[in-house]
């Protein structure tokens, strides 16, 4: 696979790979048999980021066994020497090669990796209703060229995957099969943005679990409960399930 | 039980943090000064890990409703019961009814109180610590909580020799950590890095447990594209948002970020970072 190790303190290393492809891959190669040590992997965009209790595994020996896994998984999106089933799910475009990774993760999942906590859960359908109210819809219509009925048209319309999840506790970023949803973050990110907010940025659409901070564009709002400590599964969403959004009004 | 007559400006209940659940978003949480924490429990005979209270800048009093003995580490606080001083960094026995008192921070701002058998709270991912970023963990402590003691207990109270409290920042004396370059290091300049290392940074009043926000030269990048795809924070991270002021993030950080980490701090630098108040002035030392 081909990757770079980035410096990262002295209990941490993070990986980047050369396209999005990889990552699922990646992450569920590092988290199959991790050596004693090994805190946290962090799958997200175009890295995975690796930590570790450096009482228990060190700096070189991290080094070493991340080296490790990168010789014996060959690369998908960059290599594309991949097996038949695999190559078949990474086609061409740059879209597709989001959605390649993002099938790579259903299918690993139903074998199951071994400590990845999202990998025991199987992939879910999942419908979050939306009222396309956010500050923002006007502006993302302006910055798309088109009006904002076709912004929502678009965004409820679209099939989305959870690529991965971060940033906080039950945010997940959705990927879609197109990009016409894409635009840049905002200029000035909002000190608070509120809990249930639909935002877009980039090549992700995601729903605020509670409120923080945040430079997404706001296009709608959801009662749904992302993040529930009190439930069984916690999350909403997990890496790999299948997300749509219904309009309500 | 501890029954809370006066809370302070800001009081959590801390352990070692919930380690291991970055991947769905959870921040790592836990004491800022993990070392304090730990001195607190081995003085009251438990396991290193047990839930105790992070007081921010002092100002708590807490009334046991039966005996029992308790310690506090961390920044360099008076402490009195009933009145009369009782020593710092040492098991204190307290009777039922007695008022421990907290007295104003003098150096460090968080100082950690254990009681014998650490706090008696539910854990969540593995931990009862309170994280500000994402909601998890008890609310911040109130007036008149009771705070119910549990039984992790790991051998008998005792001194624990040679431990001391945070440092007071002498006038002028800033503090130093030790930093190495970051994952994002290649997209700044030598300057950027001459600038970070050799700048005297002033820790802002909107610091917190989530990050600490530093004001001094700007710090701008001088390659890589507008805006970086979300990559996994490691606490230390020092990241460069479009202001050019470095935030260097604590254990309540969010799990990614989309700004460049110009620099890490050493592992061994977090307890000082996380016991440094708004307006204490920082310099980093490092190669990168």
């Amino acid at each position: 696979m081909t990757a770079r190790l980035l410096p990262c303190g002295d209990a941490a290393v993070l990986v980047e790979v050369s396209g999005a492809a990889d990552i699922l891959p990646l992450y569920r190669a590092l988290t199959g048999r991790p050596p004693a040590g090994v805190v946290d992997v962090v799958p997200a965009a175009r890295t995975v980021l690796v930590t570790t209790d450096p009482d228990v595994l060190d700096e070189a020996a991290l080094h070493r066994w991340v080296g490790g896994v990168l010789a014996a998984h060959p690369g998908r999106g960059a290599a594309g020497a991949a097996s038949g089933a695999v190559s078949g799910a990474v086609s061409g475009a740059v879209s597709g090669a989001v959605s390649g990774a993002v099938s790579g993760a259903v299918s690993d999942s139903v074998s199951g990796a071994a400590s990845d906590p999202a990998a025991d859960l199987p992939p879910r359908q999942v419908e979050i209703d939306v009222r396309y109210d956010g500050p923002d819809l006007a502006e993302v219509a302006r910055l798309l060229g088109v009006d904002a009925a076709e912004v929502v048209r678009r965004h409820a319309g679209s099939s989305w995957t959870v690529a991965f999840t971060g940033f906080a506790p039950g945010f997940g970023y959705l990927v879609t099969d197109h990009d016409g949803l894409r635009v840049a973050r905002r200029d000035s990110p909002r000190t608070r943005v509120p809990a249930g907010s639909v935002a877009l940025a980039g090549e992700y659409s995601a729903v605020y679990p509670r409120s923080s901070p945040g430079g997404w564009q706001l296009i709608g709002t959801t009662d749904a409960a992302l993040w529930d400590p009190g439930r069984d599964r916690p999350a909403l969403l997990s890496p790999g399930d299948r997300v749509r959004f219904r309009e309500v009004r | 039980m501890l029954t809370v007559l006066v809370p302070g400006p800001q009081t959590l209940v801390q352990d070692l943090g919930r380690p291991g659940h970055a991947a769905l978003g959870v921040p790592p949480s836990g004491a800022l000064d993990a070392p304090a924490l730990r001195a607190a429990n081995r003085l009251v005979g438990n396991r290193l890990g047990a839930p105790a209270l992070e007081v921010l800048l002092g100002g708590l009093r807490v009334r046991a409703s039966a005996r029992c003995t308790v310690a506090v580490t961390g920044a360099a606080v008076p402490l009195h019961v009933g009145g009369r001083p009782v020593p710092w960094g040492a098991p204190v026995d307290l009777d039922a009814g007695d008022v421990l008192a907290v007295g104003r921070a003098t150096g460090g701002v968080r100082c950690y109180l254990a009681v014998r058998g650490g706090l008696d709270v539910p854990p969540l991912f593995g931990s009862a610590s309170t994280d500000l970023l994402s909601g998890l963990g008890p609310a911040p402590v109130r007036a008149g909580d009771e705070l119910a003691t549990g039984d992790l207990v790991d051998g008998d109270p005792g001194p624990l020799p040679g431990l001391r409290p945070a440092e007071p920042a002498a006038a002028g004396t800033p503090a130093v950590l030790q930093v190495g370059p970051g994952p994002r290091r290649e997209l700044f300049d030598d300057e950027a890095w001459a600038a970070l290392t050799g700048a005297a940074w002033t820790v802002t009043p909107d610091s917190n447990r989530v990050g600490l926000r530093l004001a001094g030269p700007s710090l701008h990048r001088t390659s890589g594209p507008a805006e970086l795809p979300s990559e996994g924070l490691v606490t230390g991270a020092v990241q460069i948002p479009p202001s050019g002021q470095p935030v260097l993030f604590l254990a309540d950080h969010p799990t990614t970020g989309g700004y460049p980490v110009l620099a890490v701090l050493a592992r061994a630098a977090l307890p000082v970072a996380g016991q440094l108040r708004p307006g204490a002035v920082v310099r980093f030392a490092g190669q990168g």
